[in-house]
């Protein structure tokens, strides 16, 4: 946050009353605070990307290549002819308008061209112009305008204001998917090198490191070692960890924060605590180390580049099936793109769990499963022995992540664990849960502190949700299963409710507080806070 | 602003259709090569569309879940709003296009200080565009008594049913005095809203107005001009049977009502109101999410450039020895 951000006050003060001036003529500011700033040529170097250059946002030049509108307009007919989705999206759109507030971007900003039906107009105003008959005749009568560099930068502009949620997907009469648009908007953006840092440094390192923070194996290493010093501290028990290691059952992909960041690394202790007391036999990956997938944010190619690892190592390894982390948008590339891409995985086989004997059948195909999908099961066979009341101190309240939630359907397995590892749980509005639950305002790259205006708007309805949860039921902790959440709600809910009014949790830190381990001694939850009194007595005995 | 060239669009075309009936010399013209012309662009333009949506191929299994997956036997998938089966496509789809679903979910979200964002309901741009849709139904299928001879026994009972209420004569047909309504409604918000005005394309109101012109003029003949029925029933007769005919006791309003019908069947396949082939394809909407389940091929699918494990280990080896991690050889 800088001195430029204004405050929740300042930024409350939402106009929905559209500008004068037609749409059609391109208007784009880049004010501090709203947009993210240009990928660092080495970058585009080292991933082998077109126009590798030093230039920024705010800048008058963008240093285009000379025939910039020429490449943009062959990739947008080769993308045209490869996607029946972006086809179809770009033709059958009716404008009605349901779609207009839905978005929350929108909704925090009031700015019209976040509207989703409008953010796909930037681009199907070129489709018309150069792709219909009606376009080329009738210009701006049928809605169509010339591509301009000044376009180009309304799409950089808006493309990097929409966050993939897929909300508005879900109350389009069509099905129109806004991620989708934008995801060959960033394509073609990245065809002529516009792109941004924020999402291009975490897929350079995850190419080359494995994860996207750049950490190399031995610090992949140093970072588990530290997780499990720190999980015998609070427990008492001594657990395995083990990396690369070939010939175990299950290979277990996580996204990196969850070694690297807060809160995410008391999620990793749940993770470590719950897989060893099961005496689950897995294996972490230092090469493949990084669920989450910034190729999504990229383009397909990427997606499939990244994504290649984790089919590539688990057949190294030998395993039998994998298992993932808590994370959204990794999700959605686990459930929707990998096999696709990169399957079929006909070495592994269907995921079954040891414990419980449940054969994972809808996951046959892919053989990866979801943590979530895995302790619900553990927890259904009463295979756990829990403790609900070790997280009495928190009253919560479940965030769904837009990827698992539009784009999978993993809405009742976290619910149905907290049920049983927490006792005061409390819903969000229907509105604003499940599959109409509101992004954190920061996913798709966007989570970065350059763009600290337009995460706090974009995240404005979470916030209020919460807010309304806290009033009404005195809920203190958002549990989510997000990597993205996990960074970018503290900081929301800190400037919308109040710094530290409500704390953020992955579900398996709830599960790893809960968790009763054979031969424990512990007095301190996760996060080395004393355990409620008499939780704390019970535990011992137990 | 766009809405005053989409009106003058519509009224000079309206008004072309009328003069047109009342010159002897452009009858012919109006009356059969119009029609024709806008049967075959429709016709040709719409198959053209779709075989063009259904060349670009489907990639990725894309599916929007509005409920929960089919995963763990004690969790309640939703069969519906997120289908994992291709009968519950077939019953997603089906709620889709009938009763227009997604629609339904619409609300109106509003932020109100401090930072409070409230949802309320907003279900009438649903009931407009489904009371549209389903009079503009009725209506086509009611006008297949100009177009059959002999008049199917169920299209009278639709008459029937559609003028069950028997208000006045010749008795009022409910679809008739409902799909005015929605279409005023959807022009009403169009123009009311500024959000929906600002976004709206010259197209958007000249699709309604072209609707609207065609409903009034229909009405305008069927209640308050008296026009020859027999005799426009045997011009659309004539132009069903391929032999079409222009009587001379068809009036210019009739030419009128025919020539919008016309242009809005030509300007059809090229406009926005091809969603009415569009959404039965649309991927997010018409396929199930059993993604992890059957593997979904990519016809274009590709080698990409990878950085493999070897690749990797021998960047890394020092690092990967002295951490005490095992390599691959080992």
């Amino acid at each position: 946050m800088s001195d430029h951000t204004p405050k929740p006050e300042e930024l409350i003060q939402i106009s929905y009353r559209p500008p004068e001036r037609d749409w059609l003529d391109p208007a784009v500011e880049f004010r501090r605070g709203t947009f993210c700033y240009s990928a660092a040529p080495r970058h585009l170097e080292y991933l082998g990307l077109p126009n590798p250059r030093s230039w920024q946002p705010f800048e008058e030049d963008w240093k285009l290549p000379p025939d910039w509108r020429r490449i943009i307009l062959e990739g947008l007919k080769e993308r045209l002819e490869k996607f029946r989705s972006f086809r179809l999206f770009m033709d059958i759109c009716v404008r009605c308008g349901a779609c207009a507030d839905k978005c929350h971007f929108y909704i925090g900003s009031g700015d019209p061209k976040n509207m989703p039906v409008l953010r796909a107009e930037l681009i199907r105003s070129v489709y018309r112009r150069y792709f219909t008959l009606a376009g080329r005749l009738l210009g701006r009568l049928a809605g169509a305008r010339d591509l301009t560099e000044q376009v180009l930068k309304e799409w950089f502009y808006y493309f990097y204001q929409c966050t993939e949620c897929r909300r508005c997907s879900v109350f389009c009469p069509y099905g129109i998917d806004t991620a989708e648009v934008t995801m060959i908007a960033r394509e073609l953006l990245n065809l002529v090198g516009c792109n941004i840092n924020w999402v291009l440094e975490p897929v350079a390192n995850c190419y080359r490191t494995g994860n996207h923070l750049g950490i190399q194996p031995h610090g992949f290493k140093d970072s588990i070692d530290f997780a499990v010093d720190d999980l015998e501290q609070i427990t008492g028990v001594r657990v395995e960890a083990p990396i690369n290691r070939k010939g175990a059952e299950v290979l277990f992909v996580v996204p990196s924060a969850d070694y690297f960041a807060s809160p995410h690394y008391y999620t990793l202790l749940g993770y470590l605590a719950l897989l060893h007391e099961i005496g689950l036999d897995y294996t972490f990956s230092a090469f493949a180390g990084e669920g989450g997938n910034f190729g999504l944010f990229t383009s397909h190619e990427m997606i499939k580049r990244l994504n290649a690892k984790i089919y590539a190592e688990a057949k190294r390894l030998k395993v039998k099936w994998i298992l993932g982390g808590e994370c959204g948008h990794m999700w959605r590339v686990l459930h929707q793109y990998m096999d696709t891409m990169n399957g079929p995985a006909d070495f592994l086989e269907v995921p079954v769990s040891p414990l419980t004997g449940t054969r994972f059948a809808h996951a046959r195909s892919t053989k990866m499963i979801h943590i979530a999908e895995f302790t619900a099961d553990l927890i259904r066979h009463g295979k756990l022995r829990l403790d609900p009341g070790r997280n009495d101190r928190w009253r919560v309240t479940y965030h769904d992540s837009c990827n698992p939630a539009r784009a999978m359907g993993l809405l009742e397995e976290p619910r149905y664990i907290l049920r049983h590892v927490v006792n005061h749980f409390y819903e969000m509005p229907e509105n604003t849960i499940r599959e109409q639950t509101f992004c954190c305002g920061s996913g798709s790259g966007l989570g970065t502190d350059e763009n600290f205006e337009a995460r706090m708007r974009g995240g404005l309805p979470r916030a209020s949700a919460v807010r309304w949860v806290r009033e009404k039921h005195g809920v203190n902790l958002v549990a989510c299963m997000c990597a993205i959440d996990k960074a970018t709600l503290p900081p929301l809910f800190d400037y919308w409710l109040g710094p530290g009014a409500v704390e953020v949790a992955g579900v398996h830190e709830l599960v790893g507080n809960a968790l009763i381990l054979r031969g424990e001694q512990r007095t301190t939850d996760l996060r080395g806070e004393p355990l409620p009194a008499a939780a704390a007595q019970e535990a011992p005995h137990a | 602003m766009y809405v005053i060239h989409a009106l003058a669009a519509v009224l000079l075309l309206a008004a072309a259709g009328y003069l047109g009936g009342s010159l002897p010399g452009l009858r012919p013209l109006f009356g059969i090569v119009l029609p024709y012309a806008g049967i075959l662009l429709f016709l040709v333009g719409l198959s053209r569309r779709v075989v063009r949506w259904a060349l670009s191929p489907v990639p990725f299994r894309i599916p929007t879940t509005c409920g929960q997956q089919r995963s763990l036997p004690f969790l309640k998938p939703n069969r519906l709003d997120n289908p994992s089966t291709t009968l519950g496509v077939i019953g997603r789809m089906g709620l889709e296009i009938l009763l227009f679903r997604s629609l339904f979910r619409n609300t109106q979200a509003e932020v109100r200080p401090p930072a409070r964002l409230i949802h309320s309901e907003a279900k009438f741009l649903w009931l407009a565009a489904l009371a549209f849709h389903w009079s503009l139904l009725v209506i086509l299928l009611r006008h297949l008594r100009f177009f059959l001879e002999p008049v199917p026994a169920w299209v009278t009972a639709l008459h029937g049913l559609d003028g069950f209420f028997q208000v006045g004569a010749p008795v009022l047909y409910l679809t008739d005095a409902v799909i005015v309504a929605a279409l005023a409604y959807l022009l009403g918000r169009r123009l009311a809203d500024a959000r929906l005005r600002y976004f709206s394309l010259a197209s958007d109101y000249f699709a309604l107005f072209l609707l609207l012109g065609i409903a009034l003029s229909g009405i305008w003949m069927r209640y308050f001009s008296k026009v020859n029925i027999p005799e426009i029933k045997q011009l659309a007769l004539g132009l069903v049977t391929l032999a079409p005919g222009v009587p001379p006791g068809v009036g210019p309003l009739f030419f009128l009502h025919l020539t919008l019908v016309s242009v809005l069947l030509a300007w059809f396949p090229f406009s926005k109101l091809c969603h009415m082939a569009g959404v039965f394809l649309s991927p997010t909407r018409n396929l199930a999410n059993n993604n992890r389940t059957r593997r979904h091929v990519n016809p274009w699918n590709y080698p990409v450039k990878v950085h493999t494990y070897q690749e990797w280990e021998e960047e890394f080896h020092d690092k990967i020895v002295a951490a005490g991690l095992p390599l691959d050889r080992e």
